[in-house]
């Protein structure tokens, strides 16, 4: 399968190089218009139904938020809130949440097993639980909180943006069935211009701060939100406002990763320099031979 | 039974341990080439139809498994959109998106039941029972309830005692043939269910 062994950007505890010759690759993003968007949920259930998972019949908490999370086997939920902005009239934001398949993922920066998280070039963050050892340090680098471990089988699952869809050259499965088009998804920069004439028209209907959430602090993602109220995501059921991979994660996989292999290196070096110049200890008290002379003591 | 000195025990778990920490270290062999989820649709059966839910009608595409080669039965496996459609151009509610496991529902029905008056249990009948209980039910409430003529004498020919219920799904010949099999028994109760 071509996305496999071509096009990969970046292999989770890879050192050496993938294979990403074909520089010719367009980035794709999915946009998500919170203000069109009506909370059908249907992105849930095509997602379900595509990706082959099926959750557990959830009960009701006063809320239209159903299932209230994400989980190993729930990539993606609406998150409804409700917004009084100062001085206007009550809004009902509804967010769609799920992966946001960063440009520099901090999933793929902690994760340790080789070949577990892949960035493809075209933006797309998959993760391929075959090779998951099920350490959970990509929830803990993930600033979205996104990725969640299977129960089940020790995994950690999350949105594939529907890699095998987009790999056929077709849209995810999300996307095909939202009914007002508040999902869209193509090329990246196609993405942009059509948010900038969503933009346009938010703000000609009085949403002065309309804009598009493409935090830069993770590189860009490659979902993108068009939020009424761009100057504070936060609003949106905590969407971060300047999203980062957390700095104990860059520090241990940054700065400390060459150290840490620098003094084993060093280590095992003085091992074998020990061993050549100084030798191994001899013992003089041969024990075996005691033994058997206790053995032979013993018949 | 071979005996294991202390020494060449230590010897043997300093080596075990050493060797497993360089395999953790990276200097196992490769592991196979991960396997990204296949495209599941490749060699599927495409099958247009339409939305059963609501009277909007959206197009859908029923993916079936197989080519409908004799020996291997087709079963769908995958429902979405048809964007051919002109109303719902490859769109699906929630409802619609799950219509996969409403077609495999194990509490779908598949044949006529019957449960008598004061039953707790539906029972399996035939086919040609069902119509033939159907048709007898039919025939003798028509008769008993028709009415020919109103009070004034004008023919009216109608029959109050009994409606119909069609499915939303319906093409529209067959739309057209049910309303005139309904119409012509006199039956004015008629309707389907596509306003849900």
């Amino acid at each position: 399968m071509a996305q496999q062994s071509l096009d990969i950007e970046r292999r989770s505890a890879t050192t050496t190089p993938s294979p990403n010759m074909r520089g010719h690759v367009a980035e794709v993003a999915k946009l998500i218009d919170i203000s069109k968007c009506i909370g059908c949920k249907a992105c849930q259930s095509a997602c379900m139904e595509w990706n082959d998972y099926r959750g557990n019949v959830g009960t009701c908490d006063g809320t239209y938020n159903n299932p209230f999370d994400l989980a190993a086997n729930q990539w993606t939920v609406m998150r409804f809130t409700e917004y009084e902005p100062p001085g206007g009239n009550l809004e009902w934001l509804i967010r769609k949440d799920g992966c946001m398949h960063c440009a520099e993922p901090g999933c793929l920066k902690a994760c340790p097993a080789p070949g577990a998280i892949v960035q493809y070039s075209n933006g797309i963050v998959d993760f391929h639980e075959e090779h998951c050892i099920g350490c959970g340090y990509c929830i803990t680098g993930c600033p979205f909180n996104i990725p969640r471990l299977s129960d089940a089988d020790s995994k950690v699952y999350k949105c594939t943006l529907c890699s095998d869809r987009v790999a056929v050259g077709l849209e995810p499965a999300c996307i095909k069935s939202c009914p007002t088009g508040a999902l869209v998804f193509g090329s990246k920069d196609d993405m942009r211009q059509h948010a900038a004439g969503r933009i346009e028209d938010l703000k000609s209907r009085g949403y002065k701060n309309a804009g598009l959430y493409d935090p830069q602090g993770v590189g860009g993602t490659h979902v993108m939100y068009v939020l009424p109220h761009a100057d504070r995501p936060q609003i949106y059921a905590g969407l971060p406002k300047d999203p980062h991979i957390s700095p104990l994660v860059s520090l241990w996989k940054g700065a400390l990763k060459p150290l840490m292999s620098l003094g084993l290196g060093v280590i095992a070096f003085a091992g074998v320099i020990h061993y050549v110049g100084v030798g191994p200890n001899e013992t003089k008290d041969d024990k075996s031979k005691v033994d058997k002379s206790s053995e032979h003591r013993d018949q | 039974m071979v005996s294991i000195s202390r020494r060449q025990f230590l010897k043997l778990g300093a080596a075990g341990l050493g060797a497993s920490s360089i395999a953790v270290l990276g200097f196992s062999p490769a592991a196979a080439l991960a396997e990204a989820r296949e495209f599941k649709l490749t060699r599927t059966t495409e099958t247009r139809n339409t939305c059963p839910y609501c009277s909007v009608s959206c197009g859908l595409i029923l993916y079936g498994l197989g080519d409908k080669a004799k020996n291997a039965p087709s079963s769908i496996i995958h429902i979405e959109g048809d964007p051919d459609h002109p109303v719902s151009r490859g769109t699906l509610c929630p409802k619609g998106a799950g219509l996969l496991d409403f077609v495999h529902s194990a509490d779908r029905l598949r044949y006529p039941e019957y449960r008598a008056p004061g039953a707790s249990e539906w029972k399996r009948i035939s086919w040609d029972e069902a119509f033939d209980r159907i048709a007898r039910l039919m025939k003798d409430d028509r008769d008993k309830n028709f009415i020919g003529q109103n009070a004034e004498g004008v023919p009216v020919n109608r029959w109050l005692s009994t409606g119909f219920l069609a499915a939303s799904a319906s093409s529209n010949e067959s739309g057209y043939l049910t309303h005139k099999v309904v119409r012509s028994l006199g039956i004015l109760a008629f309707d389907n269910q596509a306003r849900v």
